[in-house]
């Protein structure tokens, strides 16, 4: 009788502090877990404005490397998620800790290094011939080494044309840092990183360094936006959180995207379908 | 020199127009650290008294764990407090990931070692040179402690200036319980992170000249405010 009754007021109390984050969470606004590509850029301190004005809904962001923002959102610390790595993105969902996932918005990566451009990647007729020079080590390649969604699709790409970089080979360094980061690595290094083009164009040191290969469709960067599932976290913020994806996926949300320039140039396309 | 002098003209801008953005930052970098130091203090220096003048088992093995303590990697308590925070943590029902909270309790635990061991060895030196006068007049272990603790306040006051210099310069810990959020948890630290990886170089050294202007003058605060109280006690 009396374990009973512990156990009853012991369910209550729960209730009550779950129902109390839950009020909280409306509070506090919308959490976003993103990348550092975004961050750096500054699309958030563009848009973010225009969106808590109309709703009156603040955003937090938190940003971090795809593989560490979904984790992170898996452990239920975000209401909503946008980053860059379609599979790791598809398999949030299909564990059931999103709801689904909207393209939000594109760019695209390039590759960047020195003027001098010691691997002739300038040069190279298509983007397989870049990445074979970049892979014969007459110059250091920088790679992010964080999981990150622009770290997946480096990997990927040396996938693509059956090359394993060998991380203690010389050429290849692995700098387990964010986008910026790593681009302060590459030019101090005199070598050659793959950027998203916004990080890049936003960026303040460029120094002797600049885009040397761009254009083909693999180095396209689609940027995804996931609510985290509230059946997976009931302290999320599920109302604003949906209300924050509609407005990004609306006209005005995507327009807002499109208007952000630095320097005169857009940074991203809006993608919504 | 070209960047430095940059640099130096940023954060004098910064300076004289009272830059609101730089204000913000401050006054949360300076919020959280002092109190975390405060916390700190509160169970540091009863710590290291008890360490100093106390005689329970294990007090050699606390003594090693708390001067090895004083080393502990940011990042590592970092990450264990976020875990212990998350949402889908134990204590995540709290919601105080990404609070300064959360900043205070993870500084609180990277600065506590290193007051309760200053305040220990600073104590134990004393100890020595006192030993013979106190038990000559029967004070008992309370009084004693009390005693030194009271004649070891310009050591207690350089601990807690370490415990400080180090709340104020770190940035693992903070960036990954705070989450560097603009306007909520960016502190002096995070943003010369944030803007380092913005390649805005320098402005983040601008804010790191800033941060250790900052420093220089808690310390000299700090300094003179002791010599004012110190009655003639030499540091």
């Amino acid at each position: 009788m009396k374990s009973a009754a512990r156990r009853a007021a012991a369910y209550a109390l729960g209730l009550a502090l779950c129902a109390a984050s839950a009020a909280r969470a409306e509070e506090r606004g919308v959490l976003l877990q993103s990348t550092t590509s975004t961050q750096n850029s500054g699309l958030y301190e563009a848009i973010l404005p225009i969106f808590t004005d109309t709703t009156g809904i603040p955003v937090r962001v938190v940003a971090v490397g795809t593989g560490q923002a979904l984790k992170n959102a898996a452990n239920c610390d975000a209401d909503v998620v946008l980053v860059h790595a379609e599979q790791a993105e598809r398999d949030f969902v299909a564990a059931g800790y999103g709801l689904a996932r909207h393209p939000v918005m594109a760019n695209d990566f390039v590759l960047i290094g020195p003027r001098s451009d010691p691997a002739s990647v300038g040069a190279a007729p298509d983007l397989n011939t870049a990445l074979s020079r970049l892979a014969e080590g007459a110059a250091p390649f920088v790679s992010r080494g964080d999981d990150s969604g622009t770290h997946k699709k480096e990997r990927a790409l040396w996938t693509r044309i059956g090359v394993m970089p060998d991380p203690r080979g010389g050429w290849y360094r692995e700098v387990g840092a964010g986008m910026g980061a790593a681009l302060n690595i590459a030019v101090g290094m005199r070598g050659y990183i793959l950027s998203d083009r916004s990080t890049w164009i936003s960026f303040g040191n460029k120094a002797d360094h600049t885009i040397l290969y761009d254009g083909d469709p693999a180095l396209l960067n689609e940027y995804g936006v996931i609510q985290v599932s509230p059946a997976h976290c009931p302290s999320v913020n599920a109302q604003g959180a949906a209300e924050f994806i509609a407005w990004l996926l609306s006209p005005a949300g995507q327009a807002a995207i499109e208007d952000f320039r630095v320097a005169g140039q857009p940074l991203f396309m809006g993608a919504a379908r | 020199m070209g960047d430095f002098a940059e640099a130096l003209t940023a954060a004098l801008r910064l300076i004289v127009t009272l830059d609101a953005g730089l204000v913000e930052i401050i006054a949360l970098s300076l919020q959280v650290t002092v109190t975390a130091v405060v916390i700190a203090c509160l169970i540091g220096v009863p710590l290291g008294g008890f360490l100093a003048i106390g005689r329970a088992p294990g007090r050699r093995a606390l003594i090693v764990l708390v001067n090895a303590f004083m080393g502990l990697p940011p990042v590592v308590v970092g990450l264990a407090v976020y875990l212990l925070l998350s949402a889908s943590g134990p204590f995540g029902v709290l919601d105080l990931l990404y609070t300064p909270t959360a900043m205070i309790i993870a500084q609180t635990i990277i600065v506590t070692p290193i007051i309760a061991a200053l305040t220990r060895q600073a104590l134990a030196d004393m100890s020595l040179e006192y030993d013979e006068l106190l038990r000559s007049m029967r004070a008992s272990r309370l009084q004693i402690a009390a005693t030194l603790l009271w004649d070891a306040r310009p050591s207690l006051a350089t601990a807690a200036l370490a415990g400080l210099g180090r709340a104020l310069a770190e940035v693992g810990a903070v960036m990954i319980v705070g989450g560097n959020i603009n306007h909520a948890t960016r502190t002096m630290t995070t943003a010369i992170a944030l803007e380092t990886s913005r390649g805005a170089l320098s402005m983040a050294m601008a804010l790191g000249l800033i941060l250790i202007s900052l420093t220089i003058a808690i310390n000299a605060g700090l300094l003179s405010l002791r010599g004012a109280l110190g009655r003639g006690v030499v540091a």
